[in-house]
Order: C-alpha cells, then structure tokens, then sequence
C-alpha cells in the first residue's frame, strides 16, 4: 500500500514538474531576450535598470538582461576582444569619439543612419558616433557633459568669493582658500584618471587660442609641447601643485573621495567632468545644492566658455540574433521617453542630445550653472578627443607625474608627444 | 629463422635496454605533446611573429623590430627594468635573510612552535590581489593603520605607496610579508635535513650556537638557499599581480616593472609592442636567471 501511494506521488510529482517545464518552455519561446552591456557603477547601472522597466512595460514581448562590465582602459580591452570574438551583447553601452573610433564601428556596428529616430538627434552627437565610411553608427545614451570645476558654494559665500573667468582670477581665489586654513583644489590620484581634468577641460581654451590645433595635431604638425596655448593645460597642473593647494592625501584619495570632499565643504574646488552630478546625487543628495560649477578659466576673460564632453552611445553589434527587437531599444533610448526614463532615474546632469528633450525646472545648480554655456551667447566647444581620433593612454600617469612635482610641465608634455605618435602609428594615420 | 637470427645479433643489445627505459610505446606521449604544442610551442612561436608587427585583433602589418626600438626607447621602460631588478633583488635577498632566520627560530625548541610555523606559512595561502587591496588601505597616507599608528607615537608617516621613491619599496616589503612563508618552510625542510650527528659532535667540542649555525647550519642547507634564490629572483622578475593591485605602476611610472609597462601597452590596445615587450621579458629573464642556476648549482657541486 505504501509503496503504491508513494509511486503515485512520484508520478504525480513528475508528470507536475513536466507540465510546469512545458509551461516556462512556452512563455520563453514567445518572449525575446536580450543582452544589454553597461559600464558597472551604481548611477549608471540604475539609469539602465529604470530605461530597461520602461522599455519592457511599452514591449511586454522583450526581455532585457542588464550585464555590467570594469570601465577604464580594462572595459575597452573586454569590448574589444568580445566584439573581435564575436561574443558581444545584443546592444551596449560604449564611449563616443576616438575610443568609438577605435573599436572599428565599419566594421562591428549595425548602421544606423537610416533609422527614423535620426532625425531628431542633433548632429554635434551624430559626428562623434560616425565610422570613416560617413555612417552614422550609434545614439546618443545620457546627457551631454562639461568638464570644468566643481566649487563648494558655501565656501565661496563664506569667503566672499565670485566665480573667476580668467586663470589669475582662480589662483586668486585658492589664496584666498588656503589662507584661510582650507583645501583649495582636490585631486584624487587613487583613480589616476580622474588626473586629467586639468589637461583635458583646458581645450576649450586651446581652441579659442587656436582654431585649427585639433586638425593639425590629428596630421602630426602640432604638438603639446611647443604649442603655447595647448602647454598651458599641463602648467596650470604644475602650478596648482607648487602652489600647495592640494588635499594632503591627493596621491591616493579616490574619485568617491573627490565627490565627498567638494559637496561636503572639505574642499573648493575639484576639477571633474559634470556626470559627477548624478554620483552627488546618488551619495549626498541632501548636499546637492552646495555644489556649483564653472568652466576651466582660460588667459582671457572674453574667451571664456567650456570644453564639452559628449555622451556614451549605444550600439549595436552586427552579431546579434535579434536585430529588430535591439533596434527597437535603441529607438527608445533616443526618444523623448528614453530621456525622461534617464532623468527619473539619476537625475537631470546637463542637457540632452535629442530633439524635445528637456531637463526640468529644479535642476541642481551645478546644472542650472552649465546651461549658460549651451544658451544663446554662451560659448562651448568639444573636447579633443572627439575633433580628433588620436588620445594617448599613457596620459593619466603623465598628469599624476606633473600634478605630484615629479615632473615639471614641459616634460610632461613632451613625454605625452610620444605616448600619442604611438597611437597614431597604431590607428595607421598617414603623417605619423 | 634469418629474421630472428639477425635481430638476436644485430638487435639484441640495445632493443631491451630502450624496453626497459620505456615500457610504453611512443604514441603515449601524444596527447601531451599536442596539448603542449597547441598551448604553448604554438603561441610561442606566433608571438615570435606578432612581435614584429603592428596588430589590432583585426589586422596586421609587418614593420620589423620598429616594436622593440619603440619599446627600448620608452622612457618608463628603462625606469622599469631597473626597477624589475630593484624588486628582484631586495624581494629574493629579504626572503632569504628573514626565511633562515625564522626557519632557525622554528626548528629550536620553542613553545607553540607548530602555531608560528603555520602563522608564519598563513599569507602564502591568501590571494595576492586580497593582499595588495588590504595593504593598500593599511598604507594609506592620512587614513592608513600604520600611519595612524605612528602618529600615536608622534611620528609622521611617509607616504608609503605615493611616494615616488618610496612606492616600490612598500610594495616589495608586502610581497616579502606574503613571500617568506614560503622560504621558511624550505629552510626548515633543509635544517631538519641536516643529520643530528654534526651537532652532537660540535656540542663536544664546545662550539657556542652561534658558531653551530654559522658552521653547520648554513653551509649544510645550501641547497635549500639555492632554491629560495632562484624561485623568489624569477618570481621578482615576472612581478606583477602585486604591483597591479597596490599602485599600478605609480605614481606617474615609479613603480612600473617590465610586466607592468608590458600589461599597460596592451591595455592601451598596442598589441604588437606589448608582444615585443614579452619577448624582452623572456630574454631578461634567461639572461639572468641561467648563469644565476649555473653558479649557484657549480658551487653546491663543489662542497
């Protein structure tokens, strides 16, 4: 008796578990899945959970893994060696300008340029997300960026302080700061990527001075160390540091330290790229309005404007099985909704890149202190790597070495004249 | 009946001397062979090649040894390889020096004495880059423990890992913390070698300890010291899991060995020189490492 009891309850049980096998069977044969690869940190990951939610909500028939990957130099080998392997994700999340140029867009990405979507992005986007062959090859994913300098508005109140439009006016300023017992500028070379603002945020000024530095530094006629204008960038590191204004523990506080330090008053100033805003956000919500913004002050007071960084985009490898439902994704991110679904999720951190998209109205002030520069008379201008497909990678090392007083600006500028022969050899541009 | 006289004549003798050196046929070693050929001969040899091209995963152009010209000349190249010799040298002379002498105070009749020696084997078990991420918190020049420490004593700690001339050290210093476990333990196979009788006979003569380890101990575990020497040198030499974790090579290139300078041009997507800077690795290390083995093992034949 027993024993025939239990074999039923087998029997049930299996003939139970086969049915419930049959059922997932079906409902994933319905649904299509896919991959979806980001660069791992927390503000990014949830903007991409929040498009994703919404995304499906509108399709109920696709399904959409969210995979997260190192960023930095480590996340351009692993995109380059899965594109190259053909293991890449159905869609992913990848810089713009010259690193987009050097993951061979012609010959890996699903071409984009007829896509309806096109229409409303705005064509400083498209450029930077263009392969060699003139098509246009992603969309645009986040807002566009400045890189400048974060200051600590309680501080400048409480010092009676304005923000400064020329380079003497800044130092001016940090005087003011260390005299009064303060941090004037935070560096963070624990993440020695964050050492290159200074370099890098400074191009606007390049190019105010020079127009056509970008052209002839892609042909190998100008180079950083006997170009004055493009030299000043790693001098202005220089002095920063032989002026003493530095955090004491600058060599290995980290990026998540820099952000801490500026909205919390332990420092003035911190020269960042503006997605800051969003980690702010996400960290220190409640200190948000402490932190204002302005663009990396230049020699001259009537050029002054800000060096801009575009966003990510997405893509589409020519690999993937489901190209109608990535394409549908891709379609959403570029749309209004895409840009609304963003905004929810990490907050307003500058201005969008496709047309109707708008920030709302209590944007944190170190948006609201960007948007001049966008407006009507403001000025702006892009950042060297998207005028140009060649950028060094030895060069954060180099800013660490000038920005610590191991070696003096005009060394180091001849030193990264080298590190971007290199990549220009290695991208075979003619000239090199 | 021919066949079988002229293989008893002609055969006979070397036939079952190779039978018995080998009792399996050759096609045994086969499946080894392919696997080491596949995964090793083989990539070997094409890195041989792609050493002497500019490649992209994509493609590929021969330029000759434009690579190791480029790569001779990087200016944190030379920076490297001196300090590759730098770590080798202080990381294999400390392990030495510290492995004998715990191994002396772990053999005496101490108490707990199976306790420290697994105290003292305990960081080899951990993972480099755990250790590297640990003491780089510990070493932190304001927050750190160890500067924390010091400052209760009124001492300003320097900053050990951010300090251009001070950064390699420090990471050397970790790694001998994490390495010496490793060369107790062979120093002490060596000691408790060493036959009771040679002490015994010194104890009649009145020798002190001291001389009983200087006349005893330490030429009779020589070849304990040999051992050490050459896994610790080569292990210094191809240092890189430490130095990635701890500083990356910084700040700026202070801290950049070979195989870091080696891992950053890949990184960078330079393939082709970064192949080529294997290649120099692999010279290097044959250039020191052999006449290293020959001398030290010449003398031992010597004793």
């Amino acid at each position: 008796m027993t024993k025939t009891s239990r074999r039923i309850a087998l029997a049930g049980l299996s003939a139970g578990l086969m049915a419930m096998t049959a059922l997932t069977g079906a409902a994933y044969a319905q649904s299509i899945n896919l991959t979806y690869l980001i660069p791992s940190g927390a503000d990014g990951v949830a903007v991409a959970e929040e498009l994703v939610k919404s995304f499906e909500a509108a399709n109920p028939d696709i399904n959409i893994d969210i995979e997260t990957r190192p960023g930095g130099s480590e996340g351009d080998n692993l995109v380059k060696t899965r594109l190259a392997t053909s293991s890449m994700a159905d869609i992913f999340r990848y810089n713009s300008g010259s690193l987009f140029q050097a993951i061979n867009p012609a010959q890996f990405l699903v071409d984009l340029t007829n896509e309806p979507w096109q229409a409303d992005v705005q064509a400083s986007f498209k450029q930077v997300v263009t392969a060699p062959d003139g098509t246009v090859r992603g969309a645009p994913m986040g807002a566009a960026m400045g890189g400048g300098i974060y200051y600590n508005k309680a501080i400048y109140e409480e010092l009676g302080l304005s923000i400064p439009k020329t380079w003497a006016e800044f130092m001016a300023n940090n005087e003011k700061i260390k005299a009064a017992g303060k941090v004037a500028v935070i560096q963070t070379y624990g993440d020695t990527w964050t050492s290159q603002l200074f370099v890098l945020a400074d191009y606007y000024n390049v190019s105010a001075k020079d127009p056509s530095f970008a052209s002839r530094y892609t042909a190998g006629e100008a180079k950083f160390a006997t170009d004055e204008a493009a030299l000043r960038g790693f001098e202005k590191l220089q002095e920063a540091h032989d002026a003493g204004l530095f955090n004491e523990d600058f060599g290995a506080a980290k990026y998540d330290d820099g952000i801490r330090m500026v909205a919390a008053g332990e420092g003035a100033h911190y020269p960042m790229l503006t997605f800051a805003t969003t980690a702010i956000a996400a960290s220190y919500p409640d200190m948000l309005d402490n932190v204002g913004f302005f663009a990396q002050p230049g020699d001259d007071a009537s050029l002054n404007g800000l060096t801009v960084w575009m966003p990510d985009g997405i893509y589409i490898p020519t690999t993937t099985s489901n190209l109608d439902a990535a394409k549908k994704f891709v379609a959403f991110v570029a749309s209004v909704e895409g840009c609304e679904a963003q905004t929810r999720a990490g907050g307003a951190s500058g201005p969008y890149l496709v047309n109707g998209c708008t920030l709302p109205d209590d944007v944190p002030p170190a948006v609201s202190d960007m948007l001049p520069y966008f407006a009507e008379g403001g000025q702006n201008g892009p950042a060297l790597e998207f005028l140009s497909p060649i950028k060094g990678p030895a060069l954060e090392q180099i800013t660490v070495e000038v920005g610590s007083g191991i070696r003096p600006a005009a060394d180091g500028a001849a030193l990264y004249d080298e590190d971007v022969r290199k990549q220009a050899q290695q991208l075979g541009l003619p000239g090199w | 009946m021919a066949v079988m006289t002229e293989t008893g004549v002609a055969g006979a003798a070397p036939l079952p001397a190779m039978k018995r050196r080998s009792p399996y046929p050759g096609w045994f070693f086969l499946p080894a062979a392919i696997i080491y050929g596949i995964l090793f001969l083989l990539p070997t040899v094409a890195s041989l090649y792609f050493s002497l091209t500019r490649w992209n995963l994509f493609s590929s152009t021969f330029i000759g040894f434009d690579n190791f010209a480029q790569f001779l000349r990087e200016p944190f190249l030379i920076k490297g390889l001196i300090n590759t010799v730098i770590y080798a040298l202080v990381t294999s002379g400390l392990k030495v020096v510290l492995g004998l002498l715990l191994a002396v105070l772990l053999t005496s009749q101490i108490r707990a004495r199976g306790y420290l020696r697994s105290v003292v084997f305990f960081p080899v078990l951990v993972s480099t880059v755990g250790v590297g991420i640990t003491f780089t918190v510990l070493m932190h020049p304001t927050q750190g423990m160890i500067n924390e420490g010091l400052a209760l004593l009124g001492i300003k700690g320097p900053g050990w890992l951010v300090d251009p001339n001070l950064a390699l050290f420090s990471v050397a210093l970790v790694d001998v913390w994490k390495g010496v476990g490793l060369a107790t333990v062979i120093y002490i196979a060596g000691i408790v070698a060493i036959p009771k009788d040679y002490y015994e006979a010194a104890r009649i003569d009145g020798a002190t300890s001291f001389q009983n380890f200087l006349y005893i101990t330490l030429p009779l575990c020589r070849p304990a010291t040999v051992t050490v020497i050459i896994l610790s040198f080569i292990g210094g030499l191809r240092t890189f899991d430490l130095i990635w974790a701890m500083t990356r090579g910084g700040p700026g290139f202070a801290s950049d060995t070979v195989a870091s300078v080696i891992y950053k041009q890949y990184q960078a997507g330079f393939y082709g020189l970064s192949t080529a800077g294997n290649v120099v690795l692999f010279i290097l290390i044959a250039v020191l490492v052999v006449p290293l083995t020959m001398l030290l093992n010449r003398r031992e034949g010597h004793e």
